[in-house]
């Protein structure tokens, strides 16, 4: 025997090891699991995407509102009802024939969360976040997005405040659609950037 | 700090494994650890460089290998374990095997901890990315710092994580999105005509020489 400290050699499953710290935090009076479960479904009710979307096509129909959206995109994303955490300070970026934007955070996970709901896995994961700064325009390439060499990507690494999202140009032959029809086709990864419409 | 965290620009992760969509949680356990970071945000002080630092500093190997929402379940416990309110050996007896924490918080506050309210660059200004590798947390990735970039856009006074991460409260700093050509981050291996954009506070720039 020594005095040194042993820990078990098992590994405890991850699932044993989360409800192992929220029976502490729930004893110590921190957290009420029960009256966080309405804010988790909230966000899987009410955030993601669609709300973006939402954003994009009224841009894309409203000049005058694209105008504020780009000015202020806190504001104007507001006045459609998103805001909220992972929100407060909103910064769009616009395609245009000459420019193509890209958005990544290398260093966690950051994400608009009023706009696009929680982000998927491989925006959280290694690949994308080491290769988003160093080599955009092949990633996103191998993402199914070629980007003609005579246009400009700028990458937005949202290692601060600010959380981006692209406003992508509206693709030709929708001129007779709705704002609502437009918003169907307005997807998650096109306000991202991985993606083009 | 030099963290395993701080990806941007590192090579060998091979091709991003995407999904068009996907459900926010695959697991039940994912959305439990969902729950208890937003019932604990309170508790931490907000979900910033604190909490941001506590995953920081999990061992390189266990943060490669392990899924995100395992990232919060470590930090979050070992900021419950370092505040006195439980200990390793109680969590892993609940558990029943091992718990791996992350490693004790090296972060020392700068000496200037006075609030900056004034900005002191301007749209269109050329600045550098002071060379600061401070062994706490920081948002100023390994990737920018020591190199030359323009300010695009100066977002007003917000308060700097790398003092509040380490115990010296709110003080305001203002921040800025600067602008790095491809080639001034990567040298040879950069682009032509693409740009990099790192939103970044003012005590983490200097005066271009």
């Amino acid at each position: 025997m020594t005095a040194e400290h042993h820990h078990p050699a098992e590994l405890a499953p991850v699932e044993a090891r989360v409800a192992a710290i929220e029976s502490v935090l729930v004893e110590k009076g921190i957290i009420d699991p029960d009256a966080l479960d309405a804010i988790v479904q909230h966000f899987e009710d009410n955030l993601g995407p669609m709300n973006g979307a939402k954003v994009v096509a009224r841009a894309w129909t409203d000049p005058a509102y694209k105008e504020r959206l780009l000015a202020d995109g806190t504001a104007a994303i507001a006045e459609l009802g998103f805001e909220g955490p992972q929100g407060e300070l909103m910064v769009i970026v616009e395609n245009t024939p000459d420019v193509h934007n890209l958005v990544v955070c290398t260093l966690c996970s950051c994400y608009p969360w009023p706009t696009l709901g929680l982000p998927p896995k491989w925006y959280k994961a290694p690949a994308y976040r080491s290769r988003a700064v160093r080599e955009p325009r092949t990633l996103l390439a191998e993402m199914g997005a070629v980007i003609p060499a005579d246009v400009e990507i700028r990458v937005w690494d949202s290692s601060a405040e600010a959380r981006y999202l692209v406003l992508p140009m509206r693709p030709d032959g929708t001129a007779d659609m709705s704002e609502e029809q437009l918003a169907g086709i307005v997807t998650r990864d096109s306000m991202i950037g991985v993606q083009r419409l | 700090m030099d963290g395993v965290h701080d990806l941007g620009g590192l090579d060998g992760f091979g091709p991003v494994e995407h999904t068009a969509s996907e459900p926010y949680f695959d697991e039940p356990w994912e959305r439990r650890m969902f729950r208890v970071l937003i019932g604990s945000m309170g508790w931490m002080g907000g979900a910033g460089g604190r909490f941001r630092h506590s995953i920081e500093r999990m061992a390189p190997e266990h943060y490669l290998s392990s899924p995100y929402y395992e990232h919060w379940l470590t930090g979050v416990t070992t900021l419950a374990v370092e505040s006195g309110i439980t200990t390793q050996d109680e969590l892993e007896r609940r558990a029943a095997g091992r718990f791996p924490l992350s490693r004790a918080d090296r972060g020392v506050l700068p000496d200037d901890l006075t609030p900056h309210t004034e900005p002191r660059y301007s749209v269109g200004d050329d600045v550098r990315v002071r060379e600061r590798h401070p062994p706490g947390h920081t948002r100023a990735p390994r990737y920018v710092q020591g190199r030359r970039g323009t300010v695009v856009r100066v977002d007003g006074t917000f308060n700097i994580d790398d003092i509040d991460a380490h115990g010296g409260g709110s003080v305001a700093d203002p921040l800025y999105s600067v602008r790095f050509t491809s080639h001034e981050l990567w040298g040879e291996a950069g682009s032509d005509g693409d740009v990099v954009h790192v939103d970044l506070f003012e005590r983490y720039l200097e005066d271009p020489q």
